[in-house]
């Protein structure tokens, strides 16, 4: 791991892809997040972790440029930036595939990899599709991924879930995007399926994109993470590189670390030393 | 373990050995309008046994034409549905487009063509109203539109008895323009001793439209995709919102169509004429495979299942029975068509190929 994360460093002085500083966001009265900090540079992978509610949607809408921010500044490699509409953060380079919305199931694979960006014959308004290109370019890039579909005229909705994910980041790194944002890409997958994603996440970093990993799963995001992120209720609650964190304290502070001793503690006071809250301290390594 | 997720995957597995070539059958069953046909071959079949009038050309085209009123504006209705949205407004519509024209033209006394003009613009108006409404609020269409349908509905007998007095609108083949658009939307000509009302060879070209639209362009490409899943589509660019209000001004576009042709086919409206063709034009496109909840379907399917409701309705009259079992029969097509359609989708996507 140690030699691995070396040939980044040179790449992680250059202009961050994206850069948020002090970014937060209400909902009315609600403040979803606040205060977050985030770096994305070429050919690094940033996980942000943590529980549901914690935040994570709402900031990866607003790289994705389904909401706006409304405290603190994004720049976009330096130069800082509000997005309209997702169309604008794809424009910018900011590609971004969703757990459950990745693909639309009952479309062709072809047509779902090229959805958004198909090519047309001319710049007229209803001119042809360049179809038999597109079902090529579609095969050759998840071919190229390792993704072997039996038919790339079958709907996406048959494919496995992994596979799905799969199409989804070939399609955006075929399309040029900078920063690829995987919104919980494992969340829904068996272990074998999880891994397949993982190593495609780990070949669009080797291709030079920024990622940003949104997962609630520590080991996942180790096992491919650079930097990593945690919130918690809208806040950063960690903020490390990898050279300066264990998956063993990336665990604790996901599974809640500081609540439960706090709680371990508490159930102590109140009867004793049980079992249970051997076991809760054993986790915790609490002496 | 992390060491291996470092490496980018190179698998390149040999290309000739998982390529999957589809048999006929499967690529026929995966086709949305394979139950329409199959139906519209039985039906065919079946009534040109039982009534013989019904085997010579000119009923053929007489069915043709009844289709054609229909199915007309169920290519738009099909669309739409395809996009995820249903319009209970257009048959209405329809009736409100005839008025619109024939009491502008006629009371204010300007040529018809400019009437005809702005009952477009007010349909248009009225499309982009229902599309805009649905995508601001995010209430289903159905109930968007069936309040459209009502207020149009009430609007085109108060409006009609209000500025006429009757509840039909006044005889309009006197008046500047009736000529040109009369023989364009209402005409028809002969060929071979049978006649063909212009009306068919626009559903034609209609149909033709919308499937090109539909397979081979960008445009249709993001019509499916708002239908089958409308944020994927948002999410990856495509204008989910300027798609669907595109759509739903589609529809009003060719109700104003056939709204045209029955003002210049007969001169007069009814003001109360349209209310139920809505579900004419739905039960046109499901029997024709479209999918309820979007996303599915094509042009042609939504014409056979226009084209089964021509054939039924003459049929079941140059058979010599009680045309008012026409609906009933409808009504059993309709279940039968979405049994099909439901078996049929779960047998083309849910069969391994290969």
């Amino acid at each position: 791991m140690s030699d691995t994360s070396t040939d980044n460093t040179s790449i992680s002085t250059s202009v961050p892809l994206v850069q948020m500083t002090d970014v937060g966001k209400s909902y009315g009265a609600v403040r979803a997040i606040k205060g977050i900090n985030l770096t994305v540079r070429a050919g690094e992978v940033t996980c942000v972790l943590g529980d549901n509610g914690a935040g994570k949607s709402t900031l990866i809408k607003i790289m994705a440029g389904l909401h706006n921010h409304n405290e603190g500044t994004m720049s976009i490699s330096g130069v800082e930036t509000t997005f309209a509409s997702p169309r604008d953060a794809l424009g910018a380079g900011i590609a971004t595939v969703y757990q459950d919305l990745a693909v639309v199931g009952l479309m062709e694979t072809w047509r779902n990899f090229f959805l958004g960006a198909e090519l047309v014959g001319s710049k007229l308004p209803f001119s042809g599709l360049r179809v038999r290109e597109m079902k090529e370019i579609a095969d050759e890039e998840l071919r190229k991924m390792g993704v072997v579909v039996k038919d790339i005229d079958q709907p996406i909705g048959t494919l496995s879930g992994g596979q799905r994910q799969c199409v989804a980041i070939a399609r955006a790194v075929y399309f040029g995007a900078k920063v690829l944002i995987l919104d919980e890409p494992t969340a829904a997958l068996g272990v074998k399926q999880s891994g397949v994603v993982l190593k495609y996440t780990a070949a669009a970093r080797d291709a030079g994109l920024g990622v940003v990993f949104i997962t609630h799963n520590p080991h996942h995001a180790y096992m491919v993470g650079d930097h990593f992120i945690i919130l918690k209720l809208g806040q950063t609650v960690l903020d490390k590189r990898r050279d300066e964190v264990e998956l063993d304290e990336l665990t604790r502070q996901m599974a809640g670390g500081d609540e439960l001793t706090e709680l371990s503690h508490e159930l102590k006071a109140l009867g004793g030393m049980t079992n249970a809250i051997r076991t809760l301290d054993a986790d915790l390594n609490i002496k | 373990m992390s060491q291996e997720t470092r490496v980018a995957p190179r698998v390149t597995p040999s290309d000739a050995s998982n390529r999957v070539t589809l048999g006929w059958s499967h690529r026929l069953l995966r086709r949305p309008d394979f139950a329409a046909a199959v139906a519209a071959a039985v039906i065919l079949v079946f009534f040109l046994v039982v009534a013989p009038s019904f085997r010579s050309p000119d009923s053929i085209f007489t069915v043709l034409y009844q289709s054609s009123t229909i199915g007309i504006v169920a290519v738009a209705v099909g669309m739409l549905m395809i996009g995820g949205e249903f319009d209970l407004s257009a048959g209405v519509m329809v009736t409100t487009a005839g008025l619109v024209n024939a009491l502008f033209s006629y009371y204010l006394g300007v040529n018809l063509i400019i009437g005809a003009v702005i009952s477009l613009l007010f349909c248009l108006a009225i499309g982009f109203l229902n599309g805009y409404l649905v995508m601001r609020t995010g209430i289903p269409s159905f109930l968007i539109t069936l309040g459209s349908f009502f207020v149009l509905q009430g609007a085109n007998l108060g409006v009609t008895k209000l500025v006429s007095g009757a509840v039909s609108s006044p005889d309009i083949s006197k008046m500047g323009g009736f000529g040109v658009l009369s023989s364009f939307f209402a005409g028809s000509f002969v060929v071979g001793g049978v006649t063909v009302w212009n009306t068919v060879i626009f559903w034609i070209l209609f149909v033709a439209i919308s499937g090109w639209v539909l397979q081979r362009t960008r445009v249709g490409n993001w019509i499916y995709a708002v239908g089958g899943n409308a944020a994927s589509a948002r999410a990856v660019g495509v204008p989910v919102r300027r798609v669907k209000i595109g759509l739903f001004m589609t529809v009003s576009f060719l109700s104003w169509f056939v709204g045209m042709h029955s003002l210049y086919r007969f001169n007069t409206l009814q003001a109360g004429n349209g209310v139920g063709n809505e579900f004419l034009y739905i039960i046109a496109a499901v029997v024709g495979g479209t999918l309820m909840t979007g996303g599915y379907g094509n042009a042609l399917g939504v014409a056979i299942g226009a084209f089964i409701f021509g054939m039924t309705s003459l049929g079941i009259v140059f058979a010599g029975w009680d045309p008012n079992w026409f609906r009933t029969f409808l009504g059993v097509m309709l279940v039968l068509a979405v049994l099909m359609n439901l078996y049929i989708k779960k047998l083309s996507t849910t069969r391994k190929v290969g």
